[in-house]
């Protein structure tokens, strides 16, 4: 069961007489192993959170068969609704059922609006930023970022110089990825600032979940999340060019065969806009049209799922046939928003993550409420050096790639991967970074024999940034389903849960 | 809706459409096969690929069993049925969100069906499993689609993509008999040939129908006339000319901006043509010739349908 010599382990034989209520079934908590790092349901000393009592109370006070009853009719739902990921790097590429877990992952009121504060800062901040490096570029020149990091990103767009964006905002939809250390404390891992997605999971989980136990929403006071598709909405009409009172907003989706298709159309459906794709834009005069049966009609703003390489072959990839011809000639000219703009990869680029509390400083003349994770910058020779001699110990991550791709977990690494590793480190520097292995936290999971076992977690709250900032509480938590595994994205077999900010 | 959405609907109800009629048309045929006949199975078979349009690369080379295989479950051959409803799937999946979740599930359960029942060698007992659950499965789709899905454009389309395979594949097959059964009748018609009268109306699923309006005394003249003209049996050609255009009047309303005039007016033509014919005057002139003139007039419906709503030159729709 151990997986890395970094973790340890010692067993809860003091459980039955720490927790609350000693009529705990000990058969749930068989399992249950607590480490170094921190754990949602149990505290240091083995006694029980107080928020989560509730929540083991009743997991043990059904029996087994009816957990499984549960988890079953959850199973059916999200099987009937076609909720699927395609999972990549296998032998085929294949469409599986989202793994999700039925316990819920609680987040208390006070952790939640510190975590709040501390989106919203950053995403302000981010926003300056890149209003500031596409136009007078005023924090290079004053010397607070080394003019390299942005200038090599491959994600940084020049013709996006001097481009005005409605409103000036950039980045209307962020996925920003937290986890929490030891401490307890939660901190920015990275941030996802040009096409997030997931955030359908996290509303698909929570109805599922209302399903599947409701006393447990009764008991608890759950903070409520339907409201995104109505967050989103507003938000991208608040973006809309000058002259357009009645914006008309579709999803420009890259199609059926896109690994977050399903998204896509739920996103569409639940907002009740147009759903389309490429081949039914058509750009003349620098206006873009939708193509349908009661004529051209004329599109105001574009939730726009297509990365920035393929959404337009005059201006990008020429051998793109997801975008449309001309649509950046629109964009510039002012006739269209995208949502997000084009070039915002550059503000989520690894080795620029290193400095968003600097970025936060700078633009805010304020500390960053939310800590960034200690980050090596490779192209740094100091700490190149540093870090070729400890890759057994640390996270090295190549920048532009998501996901959980491209990716060395030290401790779990083989010598021939990680001589691979400072191979492609030493070609190129500029695209790595490395972290410590974090031993982030792991909060309950129920498992097909019916027992509870802790997994490690992330979240991602998703931020929506127009005329306003609005968060909906919670957002995607994300679970390493395979013991031991630090992966948690949905593409290399990780699941989610459930989150519950309480009331 | 989208011009591509109003597309893969019109597909999907006229690939369904055809999948149906080449499955009974192949049914009815393996069954006329088991009775003594004058007619050869060279002809017969000859007969059943002309009423199919001629398909490219299929041909009749002298064993039925193999050509029934590729005509029904040949996945390589656009024309066999099994691709046709792979091909209506495909359909349906790129516009998942535009129709009902109802008609999603039985139009995956068909593809399911018909792959499972999928033989790997030709044989009798198969087909005779396999034609009627592909039937029924196209029938439980229809009216899921009635019940699950608003009349609206969308609707319409289905409607539209729906009728129009029905008057051409009516029409087709009619002609095709019209020239090997009936212009060179004999005098005297004996049981032989009323066994392919019979499988005529059993492929459009009229026999009963006919019965109760003529009675079971077949002639060539009244099969025309129920075929051709009947106003409430919905497989007549009349009937399917009929809500053709009752849904591209729809649609009109519908999508208000589109210059429709000439598409309407075609559509009109032949529904008032259909309307006041009779019978008669039809067989006095050509009957053959008939026919192949309203095929001409359904894929000139099928041009402008592209030409109004699908495919417009984007100069075209700016000048509105």
């Amino acid at each position: 069961m151990i997986q890395g010599p970094a973790v340890r382990f010692r067993i809860r034989s003091r459980m039955s007489t720490t927790l609350s209520r000693g009529q705990f079934d000990n058969r749930l908590l068989r399992e249950y192993f607590l480490d170094d790092a921190y754990d949602e349901m149990f505290a240091v000393d083995g006694s029980i959170r107080p928020h989560y009592v509730a929540l083991l109370d009743l997991l043990a006070s059904l029996p087994r068969e009816e957990l499984q009853r549960r988890k079953q009719s959850a199973d059916v739902s999200f099987l009937m609704q076609g909720i699927t990921f395609t999972v990549y790097g296998r032998e085929e590429g294949t469409e599986r059922i989202f793994p999700y877990d039925l316990i819920p992952r609680l987040v208390t009121s006070a952790e939640w609006d510190h975590i709040e504060r501390g989106l919203t800062q950053r995403i302000t901040a981010l926003n300056v930023f890149l209003h500031d490096v596409y136009h007078e570029g005023k924090i290079l020149a004053q010397g607070v970022i080394p003019r390299e990091i942005v200038y090599t990103c491959q994600h940084f767009r020049r013709q996006m110089r001097g481009l005005q964006v409605p409103r000036n905002v950039y980045v209307t939809v962020a996925g920003t990825d937290l986890l929490r250390l030891k401490s307890g404390e939660y901190v920015v891992l990275e941030d996802n600032l040009r096409v997030p997605s997931g955030v359908s999971y996290m509303l698909t989980n929570r109805r599922i979940m209302k399903r599947t136990l409701p006393y447990l929403f009764r008991n608890y006071g759950v903070r409520p999340i339907e409201q995104y598709p109505q967050a989103l909405l507003s938000t991208l009409r608040s973006i809309a060019p000058e002259g357009r009172p009645e914006p008309t907003i579709v999803l420009l989706t890259p199609g059926v065969y896109n690994s977050a298709y399903f998204e896509h159309t739920y996103l569409a459906r639940q907002m009740g806009i147009e759903l389309v794709e490429g081949r039914d834009l058509v750009i003349h005069d620098n206006i873009v049209y939708m193509r349908t049966t009661g004529g051209l009609k004329r599109v105001d703003v574009i939730y726009r799922r297509v990365d920035d390489d393929f959404i337009d072959p005059l201006a990008f990839r020429p051998d793109s046939i997801l975008g449309a011809a001309g649509l950046f000639n629109a964009y510039r000219a002012g006739n269209v928003t995208l949502a997000n703009a084009l070039g915002t990869g550059v503000a989520d680029d690894k080795a620029l993550y290193a400095y968003v509390p600097a970025i936060i400083r700078y633009y805010l003349n304020e500390e960053p409420i939310l800590n960034n994770v200690e980050t090596y910058i490779l192209s740094d020779p100091a700490q190149r050096q540093h870090v070729l001699e400890n890759l057994d110990k640390l996270v090295v991550k190549a920048v532009g790639e998501s996901g959980g791709y491209g990716m060395l977990i030290g401790p779990q690494s083989t010598a021939a991967e990680r001589e691979e590793f400072q191979r492609r480190i030493e070609a190129n520097p500029r695209n790595y970074i490395a972290q410590p292995t974090l031993d982030f936290s792991r909060s309950p999971c129920l498992f097909d024999d019916g027992s509870v076992e802790p997994r490690h977690i992330d979240l991602r709250p998703y931020i929506l940034f127009g005329d306003k900032v609005t968060i909906v509480p919670g957002g995607l938590t994300r679970v390493a389903l395979r013991k031991g595994s630090l992966v948690v994205n949905s593409s290399q077999g990780g699941g989610s849960k459930d989150t519950w900010v309480l009331g | 809706m989208l011009s591509r959405v109003a597309d893969s609907l019109y597909w999907t109800a006229r690939y369904l459409e055809r999948a149906e009629h080449a499955a009974r048309l192949v049914d009815i045929n393996v069954g006329l096969m088991l009775d003594l006949s004058r007619v050869s199975a060279e002809r017969r078979w000859k007969r059943v690929l002309a009423a199919l349009g001629h398909p490219r690369d299929i041909e009749w080379n002298n064993d039925v069993y193999s050509l029934v295989h590729t005509l029904v479950f040949d996945t390589n051959h656009p024309a066999s049925v099994t691709a046709c409803v792979i091909a209506a799937r495909e359909n349906a999946r790129q516009i998942r969100e535009e129709i009902s979740t109802e008609q999603w599930q039985r139009l995956n359960h068909l593809f399911h069906d018909i792959s499972r029942l999928r033989p790997l060698s030709p044989s009798d007992r198969q087909l005779s499993e396999f034609l009627p659950v592909l039937i029924d499965g196209v029938h439980l789709f229809q009216g899921v689609t009635d019940t699950t899905l608003s009349h609206g454009e969308g609707w319409q389309f289905l409607q539209v993509g729906r009728f129009l395979e029905r008057a051409t594949a009516s029409a087709t097959l009619l002609a095709v008999y019209h020239e090997d059964v009936f212009a060179n009748m004999e005098e005297t018609v004996d049981a032989y040939t009323y066994l392919e009268w019979i499988g005529l109306l059993r492929v459009c699923t009229a026999f009963e129908a006919y019965c109760k309006v003529y009675t079971a005394d077949l002639t060539y003249e009244r099969i025309l006339e129920f075929l051709l003209l009947d106003a409430e049996f919905p497989h007549s050609i009349r009937f399917s000319i009929d809500r053709l255009h009752e849904s591209l009047e729809a649609i009109e309303e519908e999508s208000h901006g589109q210059n429709a005039s000439e598409l309407m007016r075609v559509s009109g033509k032949l529904k008032s043509s259909l309307g006041y014919a009779q019978v008669s005057e039809i067989r006095a002139q050509d009957p053959a010739r008939y026919l192949r003139g309203i095929l001409d007039q359904c894929r000139l419906i099928h041009d402008l349908i592209y030409e109004v709503y699908i495919q417009y030159s984007v100069q075209t729709a700016l000048a509105m």
